[in-house]
């Protein structure tokens, strides 16, 4: 899918003294803190993170507590929807004015009233109904269906609410466009998704300009962190 | 649904205007006032504001206007879409304000069904929608007065069910939002000086939640949030408290309970009465029950081991150093109660654990033993092998300690030897309380016989020297009845009792006394634990055959004759004609005596050697 990306980041990872018997599970642990909420200098969500630890070397950070940098070589997987991006999920809950669907099982996405096609028509039938379309009574969305949709906004303040579209082409019922839509039906049978942006490398100058402005503010409001991340000074 | 439907028709008929019409209309008055509100149109703003004064959280309703909000709040979730934070503000806060405890059920489920319509459409109502619903977990103040009358018992079981239902369909449409959901749990948790009232139905609708599916996902943080509250109630409880309230009572009471009917002045009166005037204790009390019904019910659900995993981390994180707690650690206690088997084995092999790891800080270690020895002399649900079995892999670690002591030169200092001191005096105390049992089966017997008590007692470390004289006391006379030790052993320890080295050990927080398990005084809870605790004064005895449910002049004259079957007679005659009888079950209490607090009435007291101080003052850091 497309809002899917690997990434490599160099980091470095502030662990408490008090976890320095295992350093690799403490930075793994740290990384973990990340998980499933919306991080800037990632542009995403951290689905998934490998970690290799770079030497043996780290840096002591001077203060109360002496938290030592550990550089960090880490491959990433991300969660990183962009407008116009095609994504799919599973409709959760419909209504006559929205569609609540859940990509990746996790992330939940919503289609209001406006951008659902005028072609779909919703009929109200014991808990839930559907969606039919007019042109082919075939193309249904009803509670369970696997959809295509298009990204239109990305909420990113908390959860990566997304905010989505049914008007562009190539969207509706999955099962549906497999066998109606010849743009979607080659896709799969060809086995090629659209390009998706493998291999962005995060570096240093993106982690710098948020540690700058961060740091003071992270240190400040907590203190007790076990042990934060933050981009290398240098 | 339908039928609902229907009545609203009927209701909104009388103005003409049918269900769709009023959705269009709702839809309409959204969409025009979506816009700067300098170029609203005045009619719509009218019309606007009409809508907000039907949808007002502070408004007492007739039967008509109830009918209207029906209707409203539907159209609003069928118009979700239109709904703006920027230009819809006033009416959001109105939505978010509303309590759901005055609404007519119809009421309730368009209210709720509107917020997670709303949950469901962005993040930015997301937290206020989660908000709105945990701040319905508490009746609105002035409801709290009636909330335990029967018909709104029936109510709130209702709302809990609805709300329960409503945060289980966000985290369907929205599946991180359980995330949120213990944030801001976390930060509405009721406060210490909360009243009673919204306390526990707060925690009440709290724990309803675990027993959904929403428990797999943030089960584990909701009960370490009521066991912190357990806790941080409990440590406020005083013994001054507990003292004050009992007047002249004595405070053995609760030990010695059985008496309580024969002796007025150690009457009902004085077990019932406790805790009277003491807010916290009250607070605990209930939330004590709340949490005992809900361990009951996920032992009906057979969701207990599960729950008892959650427990047992939280324990040991919260609760266990805690040495200032008096009651909230008796939750383990009921949950191992519930199933003795599996987490009654498991919660003793679990601290047994925790003593023995090297790893662990000592006062970890300490807390540990001490749990351990008065979890077992306490529990009545557990077996006498499970006793046995514990009991040798402590005094295995004590064997090795000494063992590791005659190698290298003893420093004498008992502070030193803490850890050995208290795993000694569990020992003991837990032999006074189960040796008697333990006898009655043989094999059990054997074992215990074969294990190296006279090595470890008569140690140079001088164990019996240091552990409290009053167990020390009671343990010889009970050994002694029963032979555990050959006659040159038992030479040594006569002299033993009472030593300036017996206060030390425990060092400033005391711990030489902390016996966590001891009878329970909070009285609404007390049902859950009575059944299944041992009372000192039900304990049979070594040296005693008799249950020592009679008065005290009584016992002299009773004592030689009923003690057929006890296994020496000449030794409990002796004993005990010095001692009456409520002295050796004090003994086994650590509840403070009040000449702690009346130190002019220590002086007076018959050669009781009470400790001068119970409970640590201060809880160690944590």
């Amino acid at each position: 899918m497309e809002a899917l990306r690997e990434a490599e980041a160099e980091l470095t990872v502030y662990v408490h003294p008090s976890n320095a018997a295992d350093v690799r599970r403490a930075v793994s642990r740290q990384l973990s803190t990340t998980l499933f909420s919306y991080e800037d200098r990632f542009e995403g969500v951290l689905l998934a993170h490998e970690v290799v630890v770079n030497g043996d070397r780290a840096k002591i950070l001077n203060g109360l507590v002496p938290y030592f940098g550990v550089p960090v070589h880490a491959n990433l997987l991300l969660y990183s929807p962009q407008p116009d991006m095609i994504l799919e999920g599973k409709v959760e809950l419909l209504g006559k004015e929205s569609i609540h669907a859940i990509v990746l099982g996790v992330f939940s996405a919503a289609i209001m009233a406006d951008d659902i096609n005028e072609k779909f028509k919703f009929k109200r039938k014991g808990d839930g109904g559907k969606f039919i379309s007019r042109s082919d009574r075939h193309h249904v969305i009803r509670k369970g269906s696997m959809i295509r949709f298009s990204v239109k906004r990305v909420d990113t303040e908390m959860n990566c609410h997304i905010t989505g579209s049914l008007l562009p082409p190539h969207t509706g019922s999955m099962p549906w466009l497999s066998t109606h839509d010849a743009e979607y039906a080659s896709e799969i049978s060809s086995g090629t998704r659209r390009p998706s942006n493998v291999g962005i490398k995060i570096k240093n100058e993106q982690d710098h300009k948020t540690s700058d402005n961060e740091d003071s503010v992270i240190n400040s409001e907590r203190p007790h962190k076990k042990s934060r991340k933050r981009a290398l000074e240098e | 649904m339908g039928a609902e439907l229907r009545r609203d028709d009927m209701e909104v008929a009388e103005e003409d205007i049918s269900d769709s019409q009023a959705f269009r209309f709702v839809e309409h008055v959204l969409q025009s006032v979506r816009m700067d509100p300098f170029q609203v149109d005045l009619r719509d703003k009218e019309e606007y504001d009409s809508l907000l004064s039907i949808v007002d959280s502070s408004k007492k309703r007739s039967y008509d206007d109830e009918a209207l909000l029906v209707t409203t709040l539907k159209a609003l979730s069928e118009a979700v879409s239109k709904i703006d934070i920027m230009y819809h503000h006033a009416l959001l806060n109105n939505i978010f304000t509303m309590s759901i405890w005055y609404l007519n059920s119809d009421t309730r489920d368009a209210l709720l069904s509107l917020i997670t319509r709303l949950a469901a459409v962005a993040d930015q109502f997301l937290r206020e929608c989660l908000q709105m619903l945990v701040n319905n977990f508490t009746p609105p103040g002035s409801l709290t007065a009636f909330i335990g009358q029967p018909r709104w018992l029936a109510r709130k079981k209702e709302i809990y069910s609805q709300l329960h239902e409503s945060l289980r369909m966000i985290s369907d449409t929205v599946p991180l939002a359980p995330r949120m959901l213990k944030d801001i749990i976390d930060r509405s948790m009721p406060k210490l000086f909360d009243n009673k009232a919204k306390m526990v139905s707060f925690v009440e609708c709290m724990l309803g939640l675990d027993n959904d599916r929403m428990g797999d996902l943030i089960g584990a943080l909701l009960l370490a949030k009521v066991v912190d509250l357990l806790t941080e109630l409990d440590v406020n409880i005083t013994w001054e408290d507990i003292l004050q309230d009992e007047h002249n009572k004595g405070i053995f009471d609760m030990e010695l309970e059985d008496l309580g009917e024969d002796e007025d002045s150690l009457g009902q009166e004085g077990t019932k009465a406790l805790f009277g005037g003491n807010a916290c204790a009250e607070k605990l009390d209930s939330l004590m029950v709340v949490f005992c019904e809900h361990l009951k019910s996920c032992k009906e659900h057979g969701r207990l081991p599960q729950e008892f995993d959650i427990l047992k981390t939280i324990f040991r994180a919260s609760v266990l150093r805690v040495h200032k707690s008096k009651f909230a650690q008796f939750i383990m206690f009921y949950a191992c109660s519930l199933d003795p088997e599996i987490c009654g084995l498991e919660f003793a092999l679990f601290l047994s654990d925790i003593f023995i790891k090297k790893e662990e800080d000592s006062i970890s270690r300490m807390s540990a033993v001490s749990y351990v020895g008065s979890y077992l002399s306490r529990a009545r649900f557990i077996s006498a092998d499970t006793v046995v079995g514990i009991l040798k892999r402590l005094v295995d670690w004590c064997v090795d300690y000494c063992d590791l002591q005659n190698n290298i030169r003893i420093t004498t200092k008992p502070i030193n030897h803490q850890i050995f001191y208290a795993s000694c005096q569990a020992v003991m105390y837990i032999l006074c309380f189960r040796l008697r049992s333990i006898m009655d089966y043989p094999n059990l017997k054997a074992q215990l016989f074969n294990m190296p008590f006279g090595y470890i007692l008569t140690h140079p470390l001088e164990p019996l020297k240091v552990c409290l004289p009053s167990i020390v006391d009671e343990f010889l006379r009970q050994a002694k009845a029963a032979r555990l030790f050959n006659a040159s052993v038992h030479s040594e320890f006569e002299d033993a009792l009472e030593s300036d080295l017996s206060k030390t050990f425990g060092g400033m927080n005391r711990l030489d006394m902390f016996f966590p398990f001891d009878p329970y005084l909070l009285k609404e809870s007390d049902r859950y634990m009575r059944p299944n605790f041992e009372y000192w004064s039900m304990v049979k005895t070594t040296y005693n055959n008799y249950n020592s449910d009679v008065d005290d002049e009584l016992v002299d004259l009773d004592a030689p004759e009923m003690n057929v079957g006890s296994l020496d007679d000449h030794v409990e005659i002796d004993l005990n004609s010095d001692d009456d009888l409520e002295y050796s079950m004090n003994k086994m209490s650590i509840t403070p005596n009040r000449s702690f607090f009346h130190q002019i009435m220590a002086n007076s007291d018959t050669g009781l050697t009470m400790p001068a101080r119970i409970r640590p003052s201060v809880s160690p850091p944590s």
